[in-house]
């Protein structure tokens, strides 16, 4: 059987004639970090512990390899985050030895704010959206670089990869610098910022591929096991928050996993016997349907994801 | 589909997938697509030549959309089930979906079981000129779409100049809509006609026509029966097979130099994304603009040290010896490098509502550096007759030509040799906007920065009355200037005489009236017509002139 090798690192290679399109994704995202690092006087990379944080994060390594990632780590904690995720985050960012601040809305969940009482709309703008702009703005952070891809969703098709965001935080997509070649604006003024996205023209499939020849690790959650859930129609909602109540046998054990990571009341699992990496890819690619199908909030209404942008959210 | 197996049950649908019935393997599915390589291309097309729905239809026939995605812009029409809106699938915001629009470059993603292909998907309207130049500025294919029943509109010609503008090798001309001509082959053969003599005008080194129906799929990805006078590729085909970036590694070498990673004293090394050219251990290279040399030490990367790293790899070079380099810097071979200059001519695209003014000290972008710069604009280019005519000023997406000043020297290369080297951006320091892109048209200094400042500046004479010279010549010797008495007509040896400073006078018809010459801070000639041509006034605005000129030239 034919294996992947993907090795950048050979030393007598003679150069190929040409790069894959990973190595070329790989060789464009690394330019941009290096931009923003040198142009900003304090980035900062949001880390949302899910694949394409790790990926962005494996990028940032290799940017500045053999030197340390000069840029602190942003996870916006909900509250509501999956314990496994938690876990993973700080075994992981501890390993690699990085500085990771972790930000969480702390007056709005002392007030009770969850996605059953507020509803997911709400929800978000206080625990994600709200919480985001806080602690970018307590920390005064002029540059947060994201991991969201241009593949995701309509809206971010169009999104630049250093995307202006007035001294609200907020994204308007009528007034966005236009981008020539590799040469990114990042020139600011009092109380702006910029967020930047070096992921923008990898696809999902890439992303998966990556992690599979890079060997990044990722959350178990990504994998399937043998998960309780609550079973309802076609949606496997995960047991983890006091305030998911099923009705009486709803609740089972499911072999299942998750195809992108949030919060655990929001976040539906899919049935899966995917345990290994190139397993999820070969479902990935027979499932022709988008990721993000699976949270619920991106369908709150239509072009819900273009109004949590302009408000401030990734 | 059952979400159970992860097995796939309809190999054949997805153009991803081996085209057999053997059991899937994941494994020979990653090392095919291991050996993708990726193909970035344009689309440009006016509203209604259905570029929507011809990016529809590549996604589409592609499988690359996804079915939420399809169900979400499916509508169902009385007695016509299930009718995609191709156009649909890719139209973004809200902003563009109630004026029917696309109103921004768009990104699309889709493979094939040959290659991957990024679309920067860009507006036909009029108005969004910037954005189409923003599209080509990272493409190596343009698609211009042509109606079949109008031929080329000006729209078309837009996207051919700005595509042949920004350095696009390879342009196909999609004649779209041949089912609205009955698939003519005469229709066909005149707008090839046309388009081709258009790229020769434009210097576009590759246009291919292709006849298509986006609508039902005609040569789209699969070959129509109803154009079989057609011996060419499908589109999809031609985008498989074309070419990416070969001329890239043969290019001379480039680091623009983005950041110095010190992480301990032992350890120096300069981190770029090399812009063109390969780089090897021992190579002998020259650190720009201070011009200390040295060897290549080694290369770097996080999965280990390369003997050898070629365009477009992103790499860190530590060198032989300890010479002083900083981003900004660019790092050549000491064999072929490029240009450093101070004062340079490019083309010019503005891409702001507020015009361009030659007053403003904009902010130059141009590879890892940003410096101060003054511009003149010396020509504005009509799109539609794609002529030149001279103008001092640009306003939004109008492109012209511009005598570039930086307050530093950049290394440059022409555009039309490196995309990276020849290209840069302006910005306006007020308000942070990007205003302007740019591409250098030649790689040759104007004139010697180094010597800027102690720049003399001349003035020529016209002279229809031959008599007044020698009292001219006498005068001007007396105040110290150095006079020079020609009647060469040529303009570069004019410019090489002022640039020394001389007085130049020349004689001219008698039937015409005395002017004076300078060249401005762009160095282009400005001329002045003297009504009272006595020996006096002469010296006296030549004075004048001379002055002007020479503290124009101080102004950095």
């Amino acid at each position: 059987m034919a294996t992947a090798v993907y090795s950048p690192s050979r030393h007598d290679a003679v150069p190929p004639a040409r790069l894959t399109h990973l190595q070329m994704l790989e060789a464009e995202s690394i330019h941009i970090i290096r931009e923003v690092a040198s142009e900003f006087q304090k980035p900062v990379m949001l880390y949302s512990i899910g694949k394409d944080s790790s990926v962005m994060l494996r990028l940032a390594q290799k940017a500045f390899h053999p030197g340390p990632i000069p840029f602190s780590l942003l996870h916006v904690d909900t509250g509501y985050k999956f314990r496994e995720m938690l876990e993973f985050r700080d075994a992981y960012t501890r390993e690699l030895g990085l500085n990771l601040i972790v930000w969480r809305n702390e007056d709005a969940l002392e007030k009770g704010a969850n996605p059953i009482a507020l509803g997911t709309q709400r929800c978000c703008g206080l625990l994600k959206t709200q919480a985001l702009l806080d602690g970018l703005r307590a920390h005064g952070f002029d540059a947060a670089f994201g991991g969201a891809r241009r593949d995701e969703e309509r809206s971010r098709a169009k999104e630049r990869i250093f995307s202006f965001r007035d001294s609200g935080g907020q994204w308007d997509p009528k007034n966005q610098r236009p981008e020539l070649w590799n040469l990114y604006n990042g020139r600011i003024g009092p109380g702006e910022s910029i967020r930047v996205f070096p992921l923008s023209n990898w696809t999902e499939l890439d992303i998966w591929h990556y992690i599979h020849l890079e060997k990044i690790p990722i959350v178990p959650l990504y994998f399937a096991k043998e998960r309780r859930m609550l079973v309802r129609g076609d949606s496997l909602i995960p047991v983890e928050q006091p305030f998911v109540k099923g009705l009486p046998g709803e609740e089972q054990w499911v072999r299942c996993r998750l195809r992108s990571l949030g919060c655990s009341p929001c976040t539906g699992a899919i049935r899966s016997d995917a345990d290994t990496v190139p397993k999820i890819i070969a479902e990935l690619i027979s499932f022709r349907s988008s990721e993000r199908a699976n949270r619920i909030i991106d369908h709150d209404q239509d072009g819900s994801m273009e109004i949590k942008k302009r408000e401030g959210y990734f | 589909m059952s979400q159970e197996s992860p097995v796939l049950a309809e190999p054949d649908e997805i153009t991803d997938m081996p085209e057999t019935s053997e059991p899937f393997e994941i494994e020979d599915f990653l090392a095919a697509e291991q050996q993708k390589d990726l193909l970035r291309f344009t689309t440009a097309g006016s509203v209604d030549d259905g570029k929507s729905t011809l990016i529809g239809r590549l996604l589409y026939d592609s499988r690359s959309v996804y079915e939420d995605q399809v169900k979400a812009v499916t509508r169902s029409h009385a007695g016509e089930a299930d009718a995609i809106d191709f156009a649909q699938l890719t139209d973004g915001l809200r902003a563009e979906r109630e004026q029917g629009i696309t109103i921004d470059v768009a990104y699309r993603f889709f493979a094939t079981t040959k290659r991957k292909f990024i679309i920067a998907d860009t507006p036909g309207h009029e108005q969004y000129t910037r954005n189409m130049v923003t599209g080509a500025s990272t493409a190596e294919l343009a698609i211009v779409l042509v109606d079949a029943r109008k031929g080329i509109l000006t729209q078309s010609r837009r996207h051919a100049f700005i595509s042949s503008l920004l350095g696009i090798r390879h342009v196909v001309a999609a004649i779209n809509k041949m089912d609205l001509v009955d698939f003519s082959e005469e229709v066909f053969a005149q707008h090839q006609r046309d388009l081709l003599s258009l790229a020769e005008k434009l210097e576009i080194p590759e246009l291919l026509c292709i006849p298509i129906s986006a609508l039902n799929g005609d040569n789209v990805v699969t070959r129509s029966e109803r154009t079989p006078w057609y011996l060419g590729p499908t589109l999809l085909e031609h985008l498989e097979s074309v070419p990416i970036a070969e001329y890239l590694q043969h290019a001379p070498f480039r680091l623009p130099v983005q950041r110095v990673i010190r992480p301990h004293q032992n350890f120096r090394g300069f981190a770029g994304q090399i812009a063109s050219g390969i780089i090897k251990v021992g190579d002998a290279i020259v650190a720009l603009p201070s011009g200390q040399t040295s060897r290549v030490q080694s290369i770097q990367t996080f999965d280990g040290a390369l003997e050898s790293a070629f365009a477009p790899q992103s790499i860190t070079l530590t060198l032989e010896d300890e010479i002083d380099i900083s981003r900004g810097d660019l790092i050549s071979h000491q064999a072929n490098t490029p240009v450093s200059t101070a004062n340079f001519e490019a083309s010019l695209v503005w891409l702001h509502a507020e015009p361009f003014t030659a007053e403003k000290t904009y902010l130059l972008k141009h590879a890892s550096q940003t410096v101060k710069a003054r511009l003149n604009v010396t020509h504005r280019l009509d799109i539609e007759t794609i002529e030149q005519e001279s103008a001092q000023s640009l306003s939004l997406n109008e492109i012209g030509k511009a005598i570039v000043k930086t307050s530093r020297p950049l290394m440059v290369d022409a555009y039309r040799d490196n995309r990276i080297t020849g290209s840069f951006i302006l910005i306006d320091p007020a308000n942070n906007a990007t205003v302007g892109a740019g591409m250098v048209r030649h790689a040759e200094a104007l004139e010697p920065a180094e010597t800027r400042s102690e720049q003399k500046t001349g003035a020529l004479l016209l002279l229809p009355q031959e008599n007044i010279i020698p009292t001219l010549e006498a005068a001007f010797l007396a105040s110290g200037e150095d006079v020079v008495v020609t009647r060469i007509q040529k303009p570069e040896v004019w410019r090489t005489l002022l640039r020394a400073g001389f007085i130049v006078m020349v004689p001219a018809d008698a039937s015409t009236q005395t002017e004076i010459v300078t060249l401005n801070a762009g160095g282009e000639f400005a001329k002045q017509t003297l009504l009272e041509a006595d020996h006096e006034t002469i010296q006296q605005k030549v004075t004048q002139l001379k002055k002007e000129a020479e503290q124009n030239d101080r102004e950095f």
